[in-house]
């Protein structure tokens, strides 16, 4: 995970709880008393863990309350030092952290479909609140292992009910069903999935059956789960116009491209068609669409840069631009 | 909440009209002056032409769907000519094979064709490029296209000339069952059944789309007549269209000699081109949805089950979308978000089939001719919903 940009806040963790099977949430609050700046649903903080370690955590905690920001963190055994150490900290132990940023915006729509797959939960529950209070109609699926290890799955039933809130743990009804899931698109809804590389493996393969732009992922890699570092922003150099863009966390490759007058043929703008195919001439990147197969994706000579972004770690892209 | 709505215009031309399909556009003006939604009393059906209507058509996938067929006739009463394609289904039927379809066309595999499909244009335009007069679409436009996408797809060489003749029923049938619509299903039986005989996996080679359709039955994901259903899609939809893309984007150019110019400075922008061209003179042009549930659109209360005729090359010459010149070429025209391929859902599985067929004709001329123009009066193609040339004559000179 790449280093944390910009100022730090000195915090601290103001309560810990047990939230299921090997996850803690933590509450933190600036050490001076002051109240946060505000964010949108999907954004994150960094956590400065120790040893120059920097973690990215998404925000669970409402938007709507500055006073407080809340992180759900599960302990992962063979974890690069990240999880563990949050999971030592206890009340009161002073935090330094960043303020939030946005790197998984939430789009309008007139629909939404949440689906989470074990600590991928975190990011979806300012939103699952923002579609409520919008009055959008929404569902969130919700899978995990077994209800022990699945945080907040009880608190989120409570308050929205069974009806919108489904929860599918393996040991009682097995996997999440995704032929079901998701064949049935509607219009104008949108996916927002996050969890494991497998389950959003999954979904991308689903969703080529929905219209093109549908789904929205959040990976959260294996060695730092809890983390949310979806839409960072990075540079593209482009070769042959000679120029350099920055792409913000709100922006596509393609938007930022074409802001500065560089022409990118594209059609569907949501990683369906292909249109837009770019070649790669040297950076890393994170394939977002929904259908370059898996040779391509691994050769990483060409992307769709209506969808896809720079990988985690990679600051500058440079394209056959 | 309320919503004021108003009568939609009544309007007495009938878009169906000889004169209307030989030059479409003075009435598609018209037709989009007349307000967002107008009703065809010739046809019974509703019909949008402004962009943003169109879109919110093509978009709203629930509101108006596809299995009501995309001809005047609710297939759903009244059983259609053939059993229901892809673009005659809606969710979740329609999900599996868009499903199965993607994975077997998309950016990775369609890549792959450049190399078979580059040959066959060197030689084509090496030839003409030695006369001095030809006809585009006879002797490039058409030719083109069947001499790779069969091969792409993996038929045999028997039955291929029943390919045009399906494809001009398939595409009239989205239009009313006047003396064109007769006249294409005249053999239509033969045609049909050559074309369907194609589909079955034992007259497919082992490698093409055809055979990579029927691998997705193994996989458990469609059934066996969803293939069959597949590989018909893609015979009736690939044709036809492809043909009238290449000879729509020379037609253009012939009038442009400047945007040839600038072509041939610049070969990288044939793909601009070409999708400017599909804009300007979009191949096809309209089909119907049919509205499941009482809705408004542009004000207008439209009722369920009520047809709706979506008008693509209407849209993409909107001028609240693409400003005074929409009627005009604009080689610097940025014009994607135009619904040449549609929008959403259903949009065309065969697009970067299509754009690599186009893109590769158009740079293989640029290399060899140094100007073209018009050589006589090109003549339109009587179609039902399709927008071509039968001939187009060029008078060239070599580069
Ligand atoms: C310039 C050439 C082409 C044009 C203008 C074109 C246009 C279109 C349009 C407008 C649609 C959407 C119809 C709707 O919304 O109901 C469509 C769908 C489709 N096209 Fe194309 N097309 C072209 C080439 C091709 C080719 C080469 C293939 C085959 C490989 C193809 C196969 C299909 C299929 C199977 C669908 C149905 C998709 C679905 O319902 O999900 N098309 N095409
Ligand atoms: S424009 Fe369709 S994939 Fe990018």
């Amino acid at each position: 995970m790449s280093a944390a940009a910009g100022a730090t806040i000195d915090a601290v963790v103001d309560q810990v709880d047990i939230v299921a099977d090997q996850v803690v949430s933590l509450v933190l609050r600036r050490a001076d008393g002051r109240p946060f700046q505000p964010w949108q649903p999907g954004a994150h903080i960094d956590v400065h863990v120790g040893d120059g370690l920097v973690r990215q955590y998404s925000l669970c905690s409402s938007p709507d309350t500055l006073d407080h920001l809340r992180i759900g963190v599960l302990h992962v055994p063979d974890s690069r030092g990240g999880s563990k150490a949050v999971h030592a900290l206890l009340a009161g132990t002073p935090l330094t952290i960043s303020e939030p940023r946005n790197n998984f915006p939430m789009r309008e729509s007139r629909r939404y479909l949440f689906i989470a797959g074990g600590i991928g939960i975190t990011p979806l529950i300012p939103m699952l609140e923002a579609a409520e209070a919008a009055g959008k109609e929404w569902t969130l699926v919700y899978g995990g292992r077994s209800r022990n290890t699945m945080a907040f799955a009880q608190q989120l039933e409570d308050r929205y009910g069974p009806d919108r809130i489904r929860i599918i743990a393996e040991d009682e009804v097995g996997r999440l069903d995704l032929d079901q899931i998701l064949g049935m698109p509607r219009a104008h809804m949108l996916v927002y999935a996050c969890g494991p590389g497998g389950l959003l493996g999954a979904v991308e393969e689903r969703c080529m059956g929905w219209p093109p732009g549908a789904l929205h992922t959040e990976r959260f890699v294996a060695s730092t789960l809890g983390a949310a570092a979806a839409n960072a922003p990075f540079e593209v150099e482009l070769a042959r116009t000679g120029t350099t863009v920055t792409v913000p966390n709100d922006k596509t490759i393609l938007e930022a491209v074409e802001e500065v007058g560089v022409r990118v043929l594209s059609s569907c703008r949501g990683g369906l068609c292909g249109t837009c195919e770019t070649p790669i001439i040297s950076g890393e990147p994170e394939h977002r669409d929904a259908v370059l197969s898996e040779e391509d994706r691994e050769a990483g000579e060409v992307m769709l840069v209506c969808v896809s972004r720079a990988a985690a770690g990679c600051p500058r892209l440079v394209l056959d631009l | 909440m309320t919503v004021t709505t108003h009568e939609a215009n009544v309007l007495g031309e009938d878009p169906f009209e000889t004169a209307n399909l030989l030059d479409p556009y003075p009435f598609l003006g018209r037709l989009r002056d007349a307000g967002a939604v107008s009703y065809l009393e010739s046809t019974g059906s509703y019909a949008v032409a402004g962009y943003q209507e169109v879109y919110e058509v093509l978009t709203d996938f629930e509101t108006y769907i596809s299995s009501g067929g995309l001809g005047p006739r609710d297939i759903r009463k009244d059983s259609g000519w053939r059993p229901p394609s892809i673009l005659e289904s809606d969710p979740p039927i329609h999900t599996v094979m868009r499903r199965a379809l993607t994975g077997v066309i998309n950016p990775s595999t369609v890549r792959a064709l450049r190399e078979p499909f580059t040959p066959p244009a060197v030689e084509l335009t090496e030839q003409l490029a030695q006369r001095r007069t030809f006809d585009a679409i006879t002797d490039l436009a058409e030719k083109y296209p069947l001499r790779v996408f069969p091969d792409a797809v993996g038929i045999p060489d028997v039955g291929r000339e029943h390919l045009l003749p399906y494809g001009n029923m398939v595409f009239n049938a989205f239009g009313p069952e006047n003396y064109i619509f007769k006249q294409a299903f005249a053999q239509g039986d033969e045609h049909a059944a050559a074309v369907m005989r194609n589909c079955q996996r034992e007259n497919l080679d082992d490698v093409g789309f055809g055979a990579q359709i029927w691998k997705r039955v193994e996989d458990g994901l469609i059934t066996e007549q969803q293939a069959t259903l597949l590989v018909r899609a893609l015979l009736s939809a690939g044709v036809d269209t492809t043909i009238f893309g290449i000879g729509n984007t020379l037609s253009v150019l012939a009038r442009y000699p400047e945007a040839w110019a600038q072509l041939r400075d610049n070969p990288k922008l044939a793909k601009f081109a070409v999708d400017e061209a599909l804009r300007l003179e979009s191949p096809f042009q309209k089909f119907h949805r049919t509205v499941a549930v009482d809705t408004v659109l542009g004000g207008v209360h439209l009722p369920a089950g009520a047809k709706v005729l979506v008008f693509l090359g209407a849209a993409n010459r909107d001028p609240r979308k693409w400003g005074e010149n929409a009627d005009e070429f604009d080689l610097n025209r940025n014009a994607s978000g135009h619904v040449a391929f549609g929008m959403g859902l259903h949009q065309c599985v065969g697009q970067p089939i299509a754009r690599l067929e186009m893109e590769i004709v158009l740079q293989q001329l640029l290399q060899r001719v140094a100007t073209i123009e018009p050589d006589g009066a090109p003549v339109p193609i009587l179609h039902n919903v399709l927008r071509g040339f039968e001939s187009l004559p060029v008078r060239i000179t070599a580069a």
